[in-house]
């Protein structure tokens, strides 16, 4: 093994012969523990103390973290929770990458979940670990007594004399069921939570050494490519299989129905072959997609829907003064992210190991058994960095994708790289959807009515359902395993309905969700879910509002809020940019400016978010630029500040590049997106200034922020744009074509 | 074919065809992992490398074509500018996923190797063709400032 990712991964696989991991200290039995009351965050599902930490008499504290990093900065966060509340030295935590088997189960890292569920179990079994250690000194032959202090895990009398955690813990001490009776620090206690300790993998990341699934490379390893059918649902009807497998270095060439790979000892081998056999297949095209993208819009009204009604008030309030309806769109979108998805994996006896990017460790293996026909516990998923993704991406596909040319080939550890126009074709697109608006105001400015009505396939097929599988190769294996049903995920959080409940007080709204169940175009997870799509309508529909009652709109916003937290958010975002009511737009130099507003708190659970977007049209070229983004976030209390902006400022340009630019083209032949040329993104030239103000609230709970950005960041460019243009553009993304079509069309009609 | 490439200082001998991308030889022959597979289509800057001091495409440039010195992020510790930019990098924590980091500061040492003390509008004209998914252009950019000036002084 030449992988180098990080001292305790080196500590796993030090000893091992081969790709085996030996885990020889962990306790032998992983029975879990029964507890009465519910625990709080993940440690619910995962009671154990000694299935989050590890005591070691050697003084290290090895920790085992169910959440993953993709550059997000959690376990670095995770680091500054356990080292903090154990009063121990950061140098002395090692982190195990995420293993199936191993590690607790948190299912996916998603929804920016994993500091409110992951964070707070080791809050929790950090806090009670320390009290049983304290406990045990206490009570020991010679007890430490006084006034006891905790320095860097030396236990302290009032004497001086003292013991240490390493002195005291053994194993079976921490196999006890946590019971969340010792409470965490107060946030005056806190010495590393709510500091800017620098990411623990960026050095490593910025020097060349290895740090992605993508940098492994066992010996022995070969290489591996897909050849993928030229559309979905397409069906191999014959290739040059025995003349591919003559190819200079080719190992194998695996065909199992529609499913077809080649691994060679080099990997320019293996391309040179993977080329080779795609123009040798001929498929069965099945022809299904709509026409293009338009077209879908058009039938997703009459689409098969499964429907909800959610958030009903019905009240008293005066007469409406003014109506307004629009419709708003948004395109299928990429999460592209900058290396397509990889895998390892090597079947070694009945067991096959994978190591990949995979948000969720565990829901994959579900399908993987599932899909190779094998129980769960012959495959060991193991966590390796990829890029970022966003959502669900083609990391769990990948990884079936090697576990099928591995099984061909046992004992060869495999590694699949897709090519790039593998991940543009086949990774599951966040969905396109429609939103339909209905509000009236009364003749004081006030809201009296508010309907949302919205149409919207699922945003999660990812791995992991109770039935089917959501592994992209398993649809065209010879024996075919049928897809998961799809679902909405229910509110709070929703999934199509994310945000989609306004949390803004309005005395009458109903909210319609209609998911559509057929998915022509395959489409899941993809960073925000409905959320993004959602609050553009709100925050648009908002901005139209108050204008019509002619009220500025943070003053608007701020008449139909009663939550201060959201209050404070806009109020701190708009004196951030200074911004002065009645000054929203501009001419200058030929250019049209504006500047707009975008509110939301993600979920309608997590951190708030206010946006303030100053951008300047071009209107001959129809082109956006968006020159600054100014931000306000409140995520309870912080725990890392430099990380938590990290998140809000990347959320800021990513949805910059969302709002101006990403959109899948199709038709009924297939997808037209193969490289960066087809889907183009935001570039360093058009990247806005960005400033974000962070409201830290020690005594509130932390909240999940990496998603918080994306739906007020676009809704606020997208209320600038139409204070630019003085007229609104409905369909994301704002492209020169929608623009120019805003300032060409006739003043009275709204909408579509 | 047998093919000699000098490497961050050291000569190596490689046995590959003439005309595979340089990425793999140095990723799968050479042990360099900084360089990183992204598009194969020199359209992100993921495999961005130096050779004879000028940024290039790995991904697409023929081994057999390289006669030159070329250069990695592997030789931070012998190069001041590439160690100042990491430095400034980390200092600035100008990363999220990090994929795109590798490609990013050896474009950037390209242009600090020409222009000592660039503008932020020479900065994202030269970075124009590396792409960023998360978003971390912005600090990307503080840290070359940071690395032009600390160079400078």
């Amino acid at each position: 093994m030449n992988l180098r990712v990080d001292s305790a991964r080196r500590y796993f696989l030090g000893q091992a012969s081969g790709l085996a991991i030996g885990f020889c200290w962990l306790p032998a039995s992983w029975s879990e523990g029964a507890v009465a009351a519910p625990l709080p965050g993940s440690l619910k599902d995962n009671p154990r103390l000694d299935s989050w930490i590890h005591v070691r008499p050697d003084g290290k504290v090895v920790v085992l973290p169910g959440k993953v990093e993709f550059g997000q900065g959690i376990v670095t966060a995770l680091l500054q929770i356990v080292a903090d509340e154990l009063d121990i030295d950061p140098a002395r935590v090692e982190l195990v990458p995420t293993t199936t088997g191993l590690s607790p189960n948190e299912g996916v890292t998603s929804g920016s979940q994993s500091i409110e569920y992951g964070g707070t179990a080791l809050r929790y079994a950090c806090a009670e670990i320390r009290g049983i250690l304290l406990n045990r000194a206490a009570t020991s032959p010679e007890p430490v007594a006084g006034a006891v202090q905790v320095r860097d895990g030396r236990i302290l009398g009032a004497s001086g004399a003292g013991t240490s955690y390493w002195q005291l813990c053994d194993t079976p001490l921490l196999q006890a069921p946590a019971t969340a009776k010792y409470a965490p620090k107060a946030a005056s206690e806190h010495r590393i939570i709510g500091t800017p300790v620098p990411r623990i993998d960026i050095p490593a990341k910025v020097s060349g050494e290895p740090a992605y699934v993508q940098d492994m490379h066992p010996p022995g390893m070969l290489f591996a490519r897909i050849v993928r059918p030229p559309a979905p649902r397409a069906g191999l009807l014959d290739c040059d299989l025995a003349g591919v497998g003559k190819m200079p270095g080719v190992v194998a060439v695996v065909r199992d129905g529609s499913f077809l790979a080649v691994a060679a000892v080099r990997e320019e081998q293996a391309i040179d072959a993977w080329r080779a056999l795609r123009s040798s297949a001929h498929w069965q095209l099945a022809r299904d997609l709509p026409a293009d993208p338009a077209a879908w819009w058009l039938q997703m009204k009459q689409a098969r829907s499964v429907d909800t009604t959610l958030g009903v008030k019905e009240g008293a309030a005066n007469p409406a003064v003014t109506r307004i309806s629009a419709e708003f769109g948004k395109s299928f979108t990429a999460h592209a992210p900058l290396a397509p998805s990889c895998a390892l994996a090597v079947l070694e006896g009945e067991t096959l190991t994978i190591w990949t990017h995979s948000q969720g460790v565990y829901p994959l293996r579900k399908d993987l058994s599932r899909a190779l026909g094998v129980a769960p516990d012959k495959v060991r998923c193991i966590h390796a960095e990829g890029s970022g993704m966003y959502g669900h991406s083609g990391a769990d596909d990948v990884a079936l994708d090697a576990a099928l040319v591995a099984r061909a080939l046992p004992g060869r550890p495999v590694k699949v790289q897709w090519m790039r126009e593998d991940e543009f074709q086949w990774e599951p697109y966040g969905s396109a959807m429609l939103m339909r608006l209905d509000a009236a105001v009364d003749a004081d400015g006030n809201i009296v009515d508010w309907q949302h009505e919205l149409w919207s396939n699922p945003h999660s097929t990812r791995p992991g359902e109770e039935i089917g599988s959501n592994l992209l190769a398993s649809w065209y294996l010879e024996q075919p395993r049928p897809a998961s049903p799809p679902r909405n995920i229910p509110q709070p959080a929703g999934g199509s309905d994310r945000n989609a409940i306004p949390l803004y007080v309005f005395p009458n709204q109903r909210v319609v969700n209609h998911l559509l169940v057929d998915m022509p175009v395959r489409v899941s997870a993809l960073r925000t879910l409905g959320a993004y799509a959602n609050v553009f309508a709100i925050e648009s529909m908002m901005d139209e509002l108050a204008g019509a009652a002619h009220i500025d709109p943070v003053q608007f916003r701020l008449n139909h809020l009663r939550d201060p937290r959201a209050k404070a958010v806009i109020e701190r975002a708009a004196q951030g940019a200074q911004w002065q009511a009645g000054r929203l737009s501009a001419r200058e130099g030929g250019k049209l400016l504006g500047r707009g507003l975008g509110f939301a708190k993600y979920k309608n659970l997590s951190a708030y978010v206010a946006v303030v977007a100053d951008v300047a049209v071009d209107p001959l070229a129809g082109t956006v630029r968006v020159t600054k983004l100014s931000a306000a976030a409140d995520a309870g209390l912080i725990i890392n500040p430099d990380g938590l902006r990290n998140q809000i400022e990347g959320g800021l340009v990513q949805t910059t590049s969302w709002t101006l630019f990403e959109s899948v083209d199709f038709n009924r032949d297939g997808i037209r997106v193969r490289s960066w040329a087809d889907y183009p993104v935001l570039r360093f030239a058009d990247v806005p200034q960005v400033q974000v103000e962070l409201i830290n609230r020690p005594e509130e709970k932390p909240l999940g922020a990496g998603e918080g950005a994306l739906g007020p960041g676009c809704a606020a460019i997208a209320n600038a744009v139409a204070r630019a243009l003085g007229k609104r553009v409905y369909q994301l993304p704002l492209t020169p074509e929608r623009i120019k079509q805003a300032l060409n069309a006739d003043s009275a009609s709204r909408g579509k | 074919m047998s093919i000699a490439l000098h490497i961050n200082g050291t000569t190596r001998e490689v046995d590959a065809a003439a005309d595979t991308p340089l990425l793999y030889v140095l990723r799968n022959d050479c042990g360099i992992h900084s360089a990183k597979f992204g598009c194969g289509q020199a359209q992100c800057g993921a495999c961005t490398v130096l050779i004879d001091g000028r940024p290039t495409r790995s991904c697409t440039t023929p081994v057999g074509t390289v006669s030159g010195p070329i250069q990695t992020l592997e030789s931070h510790g012998a190069d001041p500018v590439l160690a100042g930019l990491r430095r400034a990098f980390i200092a600035e924590q100008a990363a999220q996923c990090g994929y795109c980091s590798s490609g990013m500061i050896v474009t950037a040492k390209g242009l600090l190797d020409t222009v000592k003390k660039p503008s932020e509008a020479q900065i994202r004209s030269a970075l124009n063709g590396n792409l960023c998914r998360c978003g971390t252009h912005t600090r990307i950019i503080k840290a070359i400032q940071r690395a032009a000036q600390e160079l400078a002084a």
